[in-house]
């Protein structure tokens, strides 16, 4: 039993730390967020010089072959920083994808161009009526003589407005299908907008869209299996991601209850509000060890990987809540005002709960497994 | 025990449904119903239906022109309006400041500020908060010093909720720094035209401008501004806030929000693959309810137990606690409801005239931010944690 990190992983987890710190304060991160692109294409720039767009990607596809334990580990840091950039959607959600779905040739075309930051990716899966269970998908890809017919909505679709291919779900003949598409293709619209986290998503319309056969990548179980292991991946990636803000969180929120004075005495001398504190920490610290079991099951059979990350995301749901809440309350009226970094934590965590199935999804997820 | 109507009571409640009818204002209840904002001029409109009626005064004392409603025509009143999906009413002037100018005030200052609140003709806003007086209130240091006839006001308040729209404001200033912090405490009116007064507008991370800083450089406020007493600012402001943390409870609010959530998750139902709508989302939904009947009756007690007029006592910290957090519980279902749909930040959806393309569910997007801003809620009006505070002291004698 060890769960220390390897010299190679502490090296890596200095080098974000130190990254995120000098280059990716709160103010600059504000400042991005105010730019039409909402991000910074030459951060973007830095994330594939640093390795870290490549970190996920296996070697032979222009990657450094990380593991999710790696990935882990730059997520948790990435969320302190509550980056921009569309790093969720291409590196992790997208990346993950192709390479379970696609066959050799695909991946050689797009993974080493991810890996690279050359390209961009979008996955455009969630629908009106359909977020967690994808093979309810109402977008339709019916045969034509060379290829497909795509016709849909997508609703939130991450990183849409700046991805240079989408990875689509559709109907086929045979179940579901992924497919690439190139978003300029005719018959497709776009209507962009800011997340409530300032991130970036789209509602994108298919109608009478026509793709190569070749666009499909897989579909039927094949696909179904490939986009549920990748799904999985994303959650431990979000955990990971808010652990690391509710690490800040809870720093940001001592040290307010050190300083802030009210009644004559630093209000962190009230231990009604230390053992608030105190059940933040608590609750990191279970958020933290259900991470690990997830990321530790991920290369486990599907039903034990469904589980395992079921669990930190039922988890997630009540101590991201619970954190972000407590830090707010503790903060005043300060904690969610615009001006300070506190409410925007609370808000990353907030919008992380819904993606990739809510806590409630999950829960009854389990429950289905365990009858 | 007996929670019945009597005949009176339901012709009552039919006259409340006949104004609610046909002579509320049909603007306002258009933008309620589409779930859009509200601007100044619709709260105005919505308040002034009301006074027409002779029913702005819900609290007031009838010499002053209050409706003269018993405990349950209030409640009625607003059980009636919430379902007819009208807004709250704005309370620093109608339900804030009046009480304290009719009980603490002159008779000159009862002439010069009542009618015109009754009338919502003037827009009051609370200076009470300051960057470092929020808990503790009573080490405000916004200072009024009198010279002649004139108070001369420096300092800053803030969290001033739509002080943009403002007239008015009503104030706690210190007037004394030599004996206990509450003692040097006044009660002061100050109109916001004065030359001195600077608003800083404070946004929230849902967007908005609700509330702001308000900055006092050598305001000059004429000594008749000033309500009772110097230094009796603290006991007139008491008074003032258990009045505010009962109307916090907001039941008849919290009730027509989960009747709307509840209609949603009947429309999602009803659509073939809605995983947000589970059996363990279902399990939420009623642990709510339920707190929202005991949170009902709750009320109904301390109503009861109150006799009309008279100011209620540490139990609207129960209120203020419940309600809030039922509040914030209301919003976390609609939240987990809309599932990713409530990620889109597209504010001008929820305005008037707006031509972009709707994100459906047309809610879905609104829930978010209504989260966001809502955590104001269990701070504001006296934390949460001070009103423990004041049940473990007043109530149960620690």
């Amino acid at each position: 039993m060890d769960f220390s990190l390897s010299d190679d992983q502490t090296m890596m987890q200095d080098i974000v730390k130190r990254f995120i710190s000098q280059e990716y304060g709160f103010e600059t991160r504000q400042s991005l967020l105010t730019t039409k692109q909402g991000y910074s294409e030459d951060m973007w720039q830095t994330f594939a010089e640093m390795g870290w767009l490549a970190l996920p990607i296996d070697d032979q596809y222009g990657g450094l072959g990380g593991t999710i334990i790696d990935t882990m580990l730059l997520q948790i840091e990435l969320g302190k920083g509550l980056v921009l950039e569309p790093f969720f959607a291409t590196a992790i959600h997208s990346a993950s994808l192709l390479s379970k779905v696609a066959n050799d040739d695909v991946k050689q075309q797009w993974l080493p161009k991810i890996a690279a930051g050359e390209t961009k990716f979008a996955v455009a899966y969630a629908e009106q009526n359909s977020s967690f269970q994808v093979t309810q998908c109402a977008t339709s890809a019916s045969v034509t003589g060379t290829g497909y017919l795509l016709q849909g909505k997508k609703c939130v679709v991450l990183g849409a407005p700046s991805a240079d291919q989408l990875l689509v779900t559709a109907n086929t003949d045979t179940g579901l299908g992924v497919f690439v598409v190139d978003p300029s293709l005719a018959g497709i619209s776009f209507n962009n907008y800011a997340t409530n986290d300032g991130h970036r998503a789209a509602e994108i319309t298919f109608d009478q869209v026509e793709v190569l056969t070749s666009a499909r990548l897989d579909s039927g179980t094949n696909a179904q299996s490939a986009f549920d292991a990748s799904r999985d991946e994303a959650i431990v990636a979000l955990a990971a991601e808010a652990l690391g803000i509710m690490q800040k969180l809870l720093a940001a929120t001592g040290e307010h209850l050190h300083t802030r004075q009210q009644f004559g005495r630093k209000i962190g001398e009230f231990q009604v509000l230390q053992h608030r504190v105190a059940d933040m920490f608590m609750a990191l610290e279970s958020t933290q060890s259900l991470l690990y079991y997830a990321a530790l099951k991920i290369a486990s059979n599907a039903d034990d990987r469904n589980r395992a990350t079921s669990m930190v995301k039922v988890k997630l749901a009540q101590t991201s809540r619970l954190v972000g809440q407590t830090a707010v309350q503790l903060h005043g009226g300060m904690g969610i005002t615009d001006e300070l970094d506190v409410g925007h934590y609370f808000k990353r965590l907030t919008c992380i709960n819904a993606l990739m199935g809510s806590g409630d999804q999950h829960m009854q997820r389990l429950l289905n497994h365990a009858a | 025990m007996n929670i019945s109507f009597t005949p009176e009571e339901l012709l009552f409640r039919d006259q409340v449904r006949d104004f609610l009818n046909k002579r509320a204002p049909a603007a306002v209840k258009h933008k309620q119903t589409a779930g859009l904002r509200l601007d100044k001029h619709d709260m105005v409109a919505w308040q002034q239906s009301l006074f027409e009626e002779g029913w702005a005064g819900i609290n007031w004392p009838v010499e002053h022109g209050g409706s003269g409603w018993n405990a349950t025509q209030k409640y009625i009143f607003f059980d009636e309006a919430s379902k007819a999906n009208m807004p709250r009413i704005v309370p620093f002037g109608l339900n804030m400041v009046a009480p304290v100018i009719y009980k603490f005030g002159n008779e000159e200052q009862q002439k010069r500020f009542l009618p015109d609140i009754l009338s919502s003709k003037v827009w009051w806003c609370q200076g009470y908060s300051e960057p470092n007086a929020g808990s503790d209130l009573a080490s405000l240091s916004t200072k009024a010093e009198l010279q002649g006839d004139h108070y001369f006001v420096n300092g800053t308040k803030t969290w001033t909720t739509l002080a943009q729209y403002a007239d008015w404001i009503f104030c706690l200033v210190r007037t004394d720094n030599s004996g206990r912090k509450q003692q040097g405490i006044s009660f002061l009116l100050i109109n916001m035209n004065s030359p001195g007064i600077s608003l800083q507008p404070i946004i929230t991370i849902d967007g908005q401008h609700e509330v702001n800083e308000v900055h006092f450089d050598n305001v000059q406020v004429p000594a008749n501004n000033l309500i009772g007493e110097e230094g009796k600012g603290w006991t007139y402001a008491k008074v003032l806030l258990t009045h505010e943390r009962t109307g916090i409870a907001r039941v008849a609010e919290s009730k027509q929000r989960f009747c709307l959530l509840q209609a949603r998750i009947k429309e999602l139902q009803d659509t073939p693959d809605q995983p947000h709508v589970n059996s363990v989302f279902m399990a939420r939904v009623m642990a709510v309810e339920i707190d929202l009947v005991s949170l009902e009756y709750t009320e109904l007690r301390v109503l009861s137990s109150i006799a009309t007029g008279n100011a209620p006592g540490p139990e609207s910290s129960i209120l203020k606690i419940l309600g809030t957090e039922l509040q914030q519980a209301i919003d976390e279902l609609f939240l987990d409801l809309s599932g990713l749909h409530a990620l889109p930040f597209v504010p001008d959806q929820y305005s008037l005239g707006y031509a972009g393309d709707n994100l459906e569910p047309h809610y879905a997007a609104n829930t978010a931010p209504h989260y966001y801003n809502n955590r104001k809620v269990s701070i504001y009006g006296g934390s949460n944690e001070i009103q423990k505070n004041i049940i473990a002291k007043q109530i149960l004698g620690f």
